[in-house]
């Protein structure tokens, strides 16, 4: 991707701040986290936008994926960990609810994909079920139509829905984990490098999913690359060394970054 | 000079090659001699009579063991109640729950347990049973062979959940299963096939052991009628009928070894053909 420098054709600062007055879905103050005495994250402060895509950028061991799973208190199941801050959901702080709850609200997708060893059908209601979130079979059947549906898979499984999920190609498994997340209708949806195990056509239809499951949910996105950063997500975070070094609107920060780190990665000067 | 260095490699790699095809040769040919003298010994004696008849008194020939089979099978199913949700549920804590130092006390302790001679064992089953109860039982055996399986039986369901990927527990646990449920509902089914594999091969082990059931379960030249009387097993009846001086119960040994051999061997390869056609495979 071309990158101009600051200052060249670019339209000036205050033309595309401030950012647009959306509502705020997470809302993350102070966030400190730490593994043991090693210190993860330092200070994170962010907004995250009702229906945007938000992708979190850096070089690796930069602390992106660890916010991301503090974003659904999956980095509680690691041992030895402390967290310090808040962060609100739609105005209330996740620390102080039940941490089912708020990841029932605040799905996620891993690096890998990581489908149930049970059949496809299965796979996408686990969460249905163990939630009990449907009342009846026939209702269940719906769920996971509507979730494969909505993950743009449903065409390519529908004949095979008691198959293992281990038959499907990567990219199908990647969407597959999209679809059992989306069953328990989630508001936010954490994507952490979704696309790194993926040949570009299926990074490519993953993309055009997220753009479809913007309008129903607000989706949070970990990624290395940042061609993929340019091209799905409204604001982009960049991290380094546990920072948040700048935020903004995607935009600006690969047209026009304020902090000289920024401009360094994203014209590729290390990382 | 050059041809010297190769002569003394390739007569090194001669020399080796024999020594250790020997060497598993020995190790495989003990095993086919034990296997081909049992089947011929024991095949060739084995009667009907042999699994339907009760053991004749002593002195008149004929007769079989099918008090000692269906000894042994209640025997064994007596050590899987007592053995498996043990070792099991154990295992689940070592590989879920477990921290570091409690964990290694576990399974420090665990590995002295399976350490323990089965005679010991034994012991321990006569006196928490057969002394209290001042009579050999099923039941005392049944508890010895069932301590027997679960130092195994902790650590192969510890191991076959432990290869389970972690990213299973944290995709069901992002879904807002609790990690009791995430365990219940995905790692246990997950490891389901290894973990009966690890189950069946225990119980083919156990099957064959013979010292812990000496002052335990006995022996009984008849049916035993319930759990509260001693009972006449397989592996006892090898040994007793071995040492005897007649020789048509020398054949029933033979027969009785026979027998136990192949349940043991058709078990093992059962439990294997299991894990083989494993449904879902994980990467």
């Amino acid at each position: 991707m071309n990158t101009p420098t600051a200052g060249t054709n670019v339209p000036p600062m205050d033309a595309v701040r401030p950012l647009p007055d959306t509502a705020h879905k997470l809302s993350v103050t102070d966030l400190n986290f730490y593994y043991g005495k090693f210190q993860a994250l330092q200070n994170i402060s962010m907004e995250i936008f009702a229906n945007q895509v938000t992708a979190c950028i850096g070089p690796s061991g930069c602390g992106k994926s660890t916010f991301l799973r503090t974003l659904n208190r999956m980095n509680e199941t690691v041992r030895n960990t402390r967290v310090e801050g808040q962060i609100l959901l739609d105005g209330v702080n996740i620390f102080e609810q039940e941490v089912a709850y708020v990841r029932r609200r605040v799905g996620m997708v891993f690096q890998r994909s990581n489908p149930f060893p049970k059949s496809i059908f299965d796979n996408v209601a686990y969460g249905p079920r163990i939630n009990g979130m449907v009342a009846n079979r026939a209702a269940l059947h719906e769920k996971v139509e509507q979730s494969l549906h909505r993950a743009a898979l449903w065409d390519e499984v529908k004949d095979k829905l008691n198959q293992s999920a281990y038959g499907l190609s990567g990219g199908q498994q990647q969407r597959l984990c999209i679809a059992r997340a989306l069953a328990v209708d989630p508001e936010v949806l954490l994507l952490d490098e979704p696309c790194s195990a993926l040949d570009p056509i299926a990074t490519a239809k993953i993309e055009d999913l997220i753009f479809q499951l913007k309008s129903s949910c607000t989706i949070v996105i970990v990624t290395h690359n940042m061609q993929q950063a340019a091209r799905v997500a409204d604001y982009t975070g960049f991290f380094l060394l546990g920072r948040l070094i700048e935020f903004d609107s995607t935009t600006v920060i690969f047209k026009n970054p304020a902090k000289q780190e920024t401009e360094d990665y994203i014209t590729g000067r290390f990382g | 000079m050059g041809d010297l260095h190769t002569l003394r490699r390739k007569t090194v790699n001669v020399v080796m090659l024999t020594i250790t095809g020997l060497c598993t040769l020995f190790a495989a040919g003990t095993l086919v001699f034990i296997l081909g003298y049992l089947f011929v010994h024991g095949g060739s004696s084995l009667t009907l009579d042999f699994f339907t008849k009760l053991p004749t008194p002593v002195g008149e020939p004929g007769g079989g063991m099918a008090n000692a089979i269906v000894g042994s099978a209640k025997l064994l199913a007596l050590a899987m109640v007592v053995g498996v949700p043990l070792g099991f549920l154990g295992g689940v804590y070592l590989a879920e729950f477990g921290g570091s130092t409690f964990s290694f006390v576990i399974r420090y302790v665990t590995d002295l347990l399976n350490g323990v001679p089965s005679i010991v064992i034994g012991i321990f089953a006569y006196t928490l049973i057969v002394l209290p109860q001042k009579h050999f039982s099923t039941l005392a055996g049944g508890l010895a062979l069932g301590v027997m399986m679960i130092p195994i039986a902790v650590r192969s369901s510890e191991e076959f959940l432990r290869t389970i990927p972690n990213s299973l527990r944290e995709g069901a646990m992002a879904l807002g299963a609790s990690k009791a449920k995430s365990i219940l509902t995905v790692v246990i089914p997950a490891a389901k096939n290894g973990i009966m594999t690890g189950i069946m091969l225990n119980l083919a082990r156990v099957a064959g052991e013979t010292a812990p059931l000496l002052f335990t379960s006995f022996g009984n030249r008849f049916w035993s009628p319930g759990w509260e009387q001693p009972t006449s097993a397989l592996p006892v009846m090898i040994f007793t009928y071995a040492i005897s001086p007649y020789e048509d119960w020398h054949r029933q040994a033979w027969s009785a070894g026979f027998v136990l051999l192949t349940l043991v061997l058709a078990v093992n390869i059962f439990a294997r053909a299991v894990l083989a056609k494993k449904k879902h495979v994980a990467r």
